[in-house]
C-alpha cells in the first residue's frame, strides 16, 4: 500500500503483506482509587520495517507512555502492540530504549555499560572475543572508542547519550525506541548527535520510533511524523509523511520548500489546532 | 554524617592556613573533599585533577605537605594539652584516678609490648584485642551477609517490608547486653553467645540502610535491567548491590562501630581472654592504670575498624559517588 520510504531497504513481498509493528486500538488509563485517568485512547499505527517515525506532542500528552507501551515497560489497558505478529507483553532487547537521561550505570565504564548489554543478548550465540569486537564496533559507530575506559561521570552529556545509543544498537533491536534522546543537550551537541543518528539509520536501516517535542528535529530526522492531540485521553491527531530525499543536510533543507511546508504543517497542528492548554496559564 | 562534617571542617581550616595554595585549585578541592568519606582529601584532590599542569602539580605538592601538617599538628597539640591537664589534676597522692606518669610507671610492660605471653591468662593487650577482633569478625561478617540479604528483601518487596519492618524497628532498640542472658541460655557457651550479641547488635543498621538504598534505586536502572531481561541473580549483583553500595557501606560502618561497643560489654560478662574481660579483671584487682591503657587500645582499634570499612566503601563506591 505504502511504498517503503527508505530507499536503501528492500522489503520482501512476504513482509509487505503483514505489518512489521502494529499498534492496534491501544488504550491506557491509570486507576487511583475510584478515579480513572485516561491517558491514551484509540491509538492505531502501522510502522514498516526501516521506517523512522517521530512522535510529537505537547508535554503531558502521553507520548512517553506510548513509547513505554511499545517498550513493554508499561502495560496497555486495552488493545495490543504486535511486533512481527508477536504480542508485546514485557520489555526485551528486541525493543531497545535510549532513555532521555541516558541511564548509564555509573559504576561501570563506557565499555562495560555496552558490554553488559552485549553479554546479556549474545551470551549464548557469540564467543567472548566476538562479544568484545561487537562492543567495540558499536562504540566506534557512535565515535566513543576513545573514552571506552571512562566512567559516565567523567564524560559530557552528549557523550553519555552516544554511549546510550551504542548500548541500544548493540542489542540489534528490531525497533529502536528513542525517548527524547536529545532533549537534555545543548543545541550544538544536539545537532551533532542528530547527524550521527541519521548516519547510523542510513547505514543500518533500523526501525526507529522517536519521541520529541522539537519540530525541526522531527522533520529533519523522520520519514513520518505522528502528531498527538492534547491529553487527557490523547490520541493521534495527524500522521504526516516527510517526503524529503535522504541523505538529508540540515543546511540545504532550510530553504527546501518541502521542508518548510512540512515544518509549517506540524507547527500549525501544535500551536493552532492543538494549542497546549497549559501554555496559556504558564505564560 | 560525622565524616562529612569532619572533611568539610578540614577544608576550611586548611584554606585558612594556606590561602594561596588552596585558592589555586579551589574547584577541585572542595567537591572532592566533600565526596570523600573523610579519609583525607589530600590524595583525592591530587589524583583526580584532570589537567596535571606543572603549576597545579606544584601547588598540589605544596598543598599536600601543608595539609598533612595541618592535619597532624592540631590533634597532637590537643592531646598534649589534655595530658598536661590530666597530670596536673590527678598528681596529688590522694587522687582517685592515676595521672599519666603513674600509668606509664605501672603499666609500662602493657604499653611497650602488646604481644607478650606470660601464661594462659597473662598475655599482651595486642593478643587480647586479636581475640576480641576474631569474635567481631565472625559476628559482624555474619551480620553483613544476613543484613544485606534481608535488607535487599525488605527493600525490594513491599510485602516483606510491611511484615518485617515493624519487627525490625522494635528489635533494633533492644540494647546489646539485654540479648546476652537469652543468648547464653540458648547457646550454653560464652563464645557463641558473645558472637551472637555482636551479630544482633550490628545487623539492624545494615538491614535498614540496605533497604533504603535498594528502595532508592532509580527507576532508570530498573528499566535498563528490564529491557536487558536481567534475571533476579544478575539484577542483584549487577544493579542492586552497586547502586545501593553507598547506603550499604553506611550501614556497615555504623554496624562495625556498634559491634565493637558490644564486644567489650559482652566480654566483661562472659569472661575469656578478650579485651573486655581484661578491663573487668583489672577493675576487680584494682589495676586502674591497666584499664586506662586498655581503653586507649579499644579506642584506637575502634577508630581503625571504622576507617577500614570507610576505605573499603570508598573503593567499592568510587563509580557511584562520581555521578
Amino acid at each position: 500500500m505504502i511504498a517503503p520510504v527508505n530507499p536503501t531497504l528492500h522489503t520482501t513481498s512476504r513482509n509487505e503483506n503483514r505489518p512489521f509493528l502494529k499498534i492496534d486500538q491501544v488504550e491506557k488509563s491509570f486507576k487511583r482509587g475510584k478515579a480513572t485517568t485516561h491517558v491514551l485512547r484509540d491509538i492505531n499505527l502501522v510502522i514498516e520495517r526501516g521506517q523512522y517515525v517521530a512522535v510529537i506532542g505537547h508535554s503531558g500528552c502521553g507520548k512517553s507512555t506510548l513509547l513505554n507501551i511499545v517498550a513493554g515497560l508499561t502495560n496497555v489497558s486495552s488493545g495490543a502492540v504486535l511486533l512481527e505478529d508477536q504480542e508485546v507483553s514485557e520489555p526485551g532487547p528486541d525493543r531497545a530504549v535510549v532513555f532521555q537521561n541516558h541511564s548509564l550505570l555509573p559504576w561501570l565504564t563506557v565499555y562495560e555499560n555496552v558490554k553488559l548489554a552485549v553479554d546479556k543478548v549474545f551470551g549464548a550465540t557469540k564467543s567472548r572475543a566476538e562479544r568484545h569486537d561487537w562492543t567495540i564496533e558499536n562504540l566506534s559507530l557512535v565515535h566513543m572508542t576513545h573514552a571506552k575506559d571512562k566512567r559516565p561521570g567523567e564524560i559530557s552529556g552528549g557523550m553519555k547519550q552516544r554511549v546510550g545509543i551504542a548500548r541500544a544498537l548493540a542489542m540489534e533491536p528490531k525497533v529502536l525506541l528513542l525517548d527524547e534522546p536529545f532533549g537534555a543537550l545543548d543545541a550544538l551537541t544536539r545537532a551533532h548527535l542528530q547527524d550521527s543518528v541519521m548516519e547510523i539509520h542510513a547505514r543500518l536501516g533500523n526501525t526507529i520510533i522517536m519521541i520529541t517535542h522539537d519540530v525541526d528535529e522531527a522533520v529533519l530526522l523522520s520519514d513520518r511524523i505522528v502528531m498527538m492531540t492534547n491529553g487527557p485521553a490523547a490520541t493521534i491527531g495527524e500522521d504526516l509523511r516527510v517526503e524529503l530525499p535522504r541523505p538529508r543536510n540540515r543546511l540545504q533543507l532550510v530553504a527546501d520548500p518541502t521542508y518548510v511546508r512540512t515544518r509549517e504543517a506540524v507547527l500549525k497542528f501544535l500551536y493552532e489546532r492543538h494549542k497546549s492548554p497549559s501554555l496559556d496559564t504558564a505564560a | 554524617m560525622t565524616a562529612h562534617v569532619r572533611s568539610t571542617d578540614f577544608v576550611e581550616t586548611s584554606a585558612g592556613r594556606l590561602p594561596a595554595t588552596v585558592a589555586a585549585i579551589p574547584v577541585e578541592v572542595t567537591p572532592k573533599a566533600a565526596n570523600d568519606q573523610g579519609d583525607g582529601p589530600v590524595p583525592a584532590a591530587h589524583e583526580n585533577t584532570d589537567q596535571p599542569t606543572p603549576r597545579s602539580r606544584f601547588a598540589g605538592l605544596a598543598e599536600k605537605s601543608g595539609e598533612w601538617l595541618a592535619n597532624i599538628v592540631p590533634p597532637l597539640l590537643v592531646v598534649l594539652a589534655l595530658g598536661l591537664i590530666w597530670e596536673m589534676a590527678f598528681s596529688s597522692p590522694t587522687a582517685s584516678l592515676p595521672p599519666p606518669s603513674k600509668i606509664w610507671a605501672e603499666a609500662k610492660d602493657l604499653i611497650l609490648d602488646p604481644f607478650f605471653v606470660m601464661g594462659p591468662q597473662d598475655i599482651g593487650l595486642g593478643l587480647r584485642v586479636m581475640t576480641s577482633l576474631q569474635r567481631v569478625a565472625i559476628g559482624f561478617g555474619l551480620a553483613a551477609i544476613v543484613g544485606v540479604l534481608l535488607g535487599a528483601l525488605v527493600g525490594q518487596s513491599v510485602w516483606a517490608m510491611r511484615g518485617l519492618d515493624p519487627v525490625f524497628q522494635v528489635l533494633r532498640t533492644v540494647p546489646p547486653l539485654a540479648w546476652l542472658p537469652i543468648s547464653l541460655a540458648g547457646f550454653r557457651d560464652a563464645n557463641p553467645s558473645a558472637i551472637f550479641v555482636i551479630f544482633i547488635t550490628s545487623i539492624w543498621p545494615i538491614i535498614i540502610n540496605t533497604a533504603v538504598g535498594i528502595r532508592n534505586i532509580p527507576q532508570d536502572y530498573r528499566n535498563v535491567a528490564a529491557v536487558l531481561r536481567l534475571n533476579q541473580v544478575e539484577f542483584f549483583w549487577r544493579i542492586m548491590i552497586p547502586s545501593a553500595a553507598p547506603y550499604i557501606f553506611t550501614g556497615l560502618r555504623i554496624g562495625i562501630g556498634l559491634s565493637w561497643l558490644a564486644i567489650v560489654a559482652a566480654e566483661m560478662l562472659t569472661g575469656g581472654v578478650g579485651i573486655g574481660f581484661f578491663i573487668w579483671d583489672a577493675w576487680n584487682s584494682s589495676r586502674l592504670p591497666d584499664i586506662v591503657v586498655a581503653l586507649f587500645y579499644i579506642g584506637v582499634v575502634g577508630f581503625v575498624l571504622d576507617r577500614l570499612v570507610a576505605f573499603a566503601g570508598q573503593i567499592a563506591t568510587r563509580g557511584t559517588a562520581a555521578s
